[in-house]
């Protein structure tokens, strides 16, 4: 972006996407996972991609987070091209400007809870002692207060998703990418993982969550409808006008 | 409304206004209320098809009320309505006649008509997730009635995502 674009923008969305095209070639077949995405996410929204099994939304994720390359497009994360970056200006975006949370977690299985969480503030250059001081804050916070010392393999699922949020978190990243964030947890968990993203949300943090499951998507503010590579409808929930009686009709019972 | 009342009064007796209360504590926010004239009506109809039977009690500072308890037959009726099996739900789908028609008409596109429903279904479930947190932690049946509309949705949607696949 120019100086002049940037000047004529009072304040860049967190995230611009055009024209993404993504193409995967197995054994000389090409399978088009995304074709031709636009999407603009505005600071503090809570955005859910939903869609069937293999309609893409994953790789859209990996695409915008910089896991994977676009065949062509561009992406823009707080006004900045990022397309173009290498691998190593990418990791460090990852490490701070991204937060991303994935379904099986991806802990360091033979590091501790709090090295897991302090070990990305380090290499974003906190001392010693403010990683360790915004490690105790979000464990306290998501209520990991306890298992500092334990490995992954010792907690359950939903506490492990816990970790890899406060990992994602530590360096207080504009954007969180969550891909199927309770897709291997059990509904407890669930709720726990939603209510904590939406805990975040309110304070100002700006989410995108690929999900498969509309319950998950429905916590959040606008649903985009992914579907062959495609977004096929953009909707904001919860706007004005429209029909309340929804929730009655779906629990008439007979009688 | 009928055997649903019944049912409450298989406990013991008690007068519409006590009925009400019962049901609203049992089913919390997320049942559609229900109106007491309503209950009224139930009962007095109930009670001339001879399931239940009331009785005047004097108050001494207001009307007398009236207390109903469950007669033989009206026991009978309950326990046939456990018995019995209950039909499933939605065998009859509004939505599915306006997505079946719509191309017959011409003045409606299935996949609008497809992506309209599904932001009414995520907005429904929206709701049902906000009633969820309102309602008491520990009102497990009304926390289950909750779930149980949330996987209904669910399957609604999965369905709306199956006849994209079909008539896209």
């Amino acid at each position: 972006m120019s100086d002049a674009d940037r000047s004529r923008a009072d304040v860049p969305p967190m995230l611009r996407a055009e024209g993404l095209v993504k193409t995967y070639r197995a054994d000389g077949v090409e399978a088009k996972a995304v074709r031709g995405v636009d999407l603009r996410i505005e600071r503090g929204e809570f955005v859910a991609v939903t869609g069937p099994s293999g309609a893409g939304k994953s790789t859209l994720l990996h695409l915008l987070g910089g896991l994977d390359r676009p065949d062509s497009g561009q992406i823009r994360l707080d006004g900045k091209r990022v397309d173009t970056c290498n691998e190593a200006r990418w990791a460090v975006l990852r490490r701070r400007g991204i937060g991303i949370v994935f379904q099986f977690f991806n802990l360091v299985s033979n590091l501790t809870v709090a090295d897991n969480v302090e070990l990305p503030a380090l290499l974003a250059g906190s001392t010693p002692r403010q990683a360790r001081a915004s490690r105790k804050e979000l464990l306290a916070e998501l209520g990991l207060e306890g298992k500092e010392g334990s490995t992954p393999a010792e907690l359950s699922g939903g506490e492990q998703q816990r970790v890899a949020l406060a990992r994602a978190l530590v360096n207080h990243p504009g954007l969180l990418l969550a891909d199927e964030p309770a897709g291997s947890l059990d509904s407890k968990g669930t709720r726990e993982v939603l209510r904590l993203l939406s805990r975040f949300h309110q304070r100002g943090q700006t989410i995108l969550m690929v999900t498969h499951d509309a319950r998950m998507a429905s916590a959040a503010d606008r649903v985009i409808s992914f579907f062959d590579g495609r977004v096929v409808d953009d909707a904001t929930l919860g706007g004005e006008g429209r029909r309340t009686s929804g929730v009655a009709d779906v629990l008439e019972l007979k009688g | 409304m009928r055997l649903p009342l019944l049912a409450l009064l298989a406990k013991g007796p008690a007068h519409g206004y006590e009925l009400k209360l019962a049901l609203e504590k049992l089913l919390g926010a997320a049942y559609p209320q229900p109106n007491v004239g309503q209950i009224y009506v139930t009962l007095n109809r109930l009670e001339k098809s001879g399931l239940i039977r009331g009785e005047d009690v004097a108050q001494s500072s207001r009307p007398n009320k009236r207390i109903y308890e469950l007669t033989e037959a009206g026991h009978e009726a309950v326990r046939a309505w456990f018995e019995e099996p209950t039909d499933e739900p939605r065998v009859r789908d509004e939505f599915f006649m306006k997505l079946a028609l719509a191309p017959e008409t011409g003045v409606a596109d299935q996949i609008s008509l497809i992506n309209r429903q599904r932001r009414h279904y995520l907005n429904t479930m929206r709701d049902l997730s906000k009633l969820a947190a309102a309602e008491d932690r520990d009102n497990r049946v009304a926390q289950l009635l909750i779930e149980g509309a949330m996987l209904h949705l669910q399957a609604d949607l999965d369905w709306l995502e199956r006849c994209q696949e079909e008539l896209e």
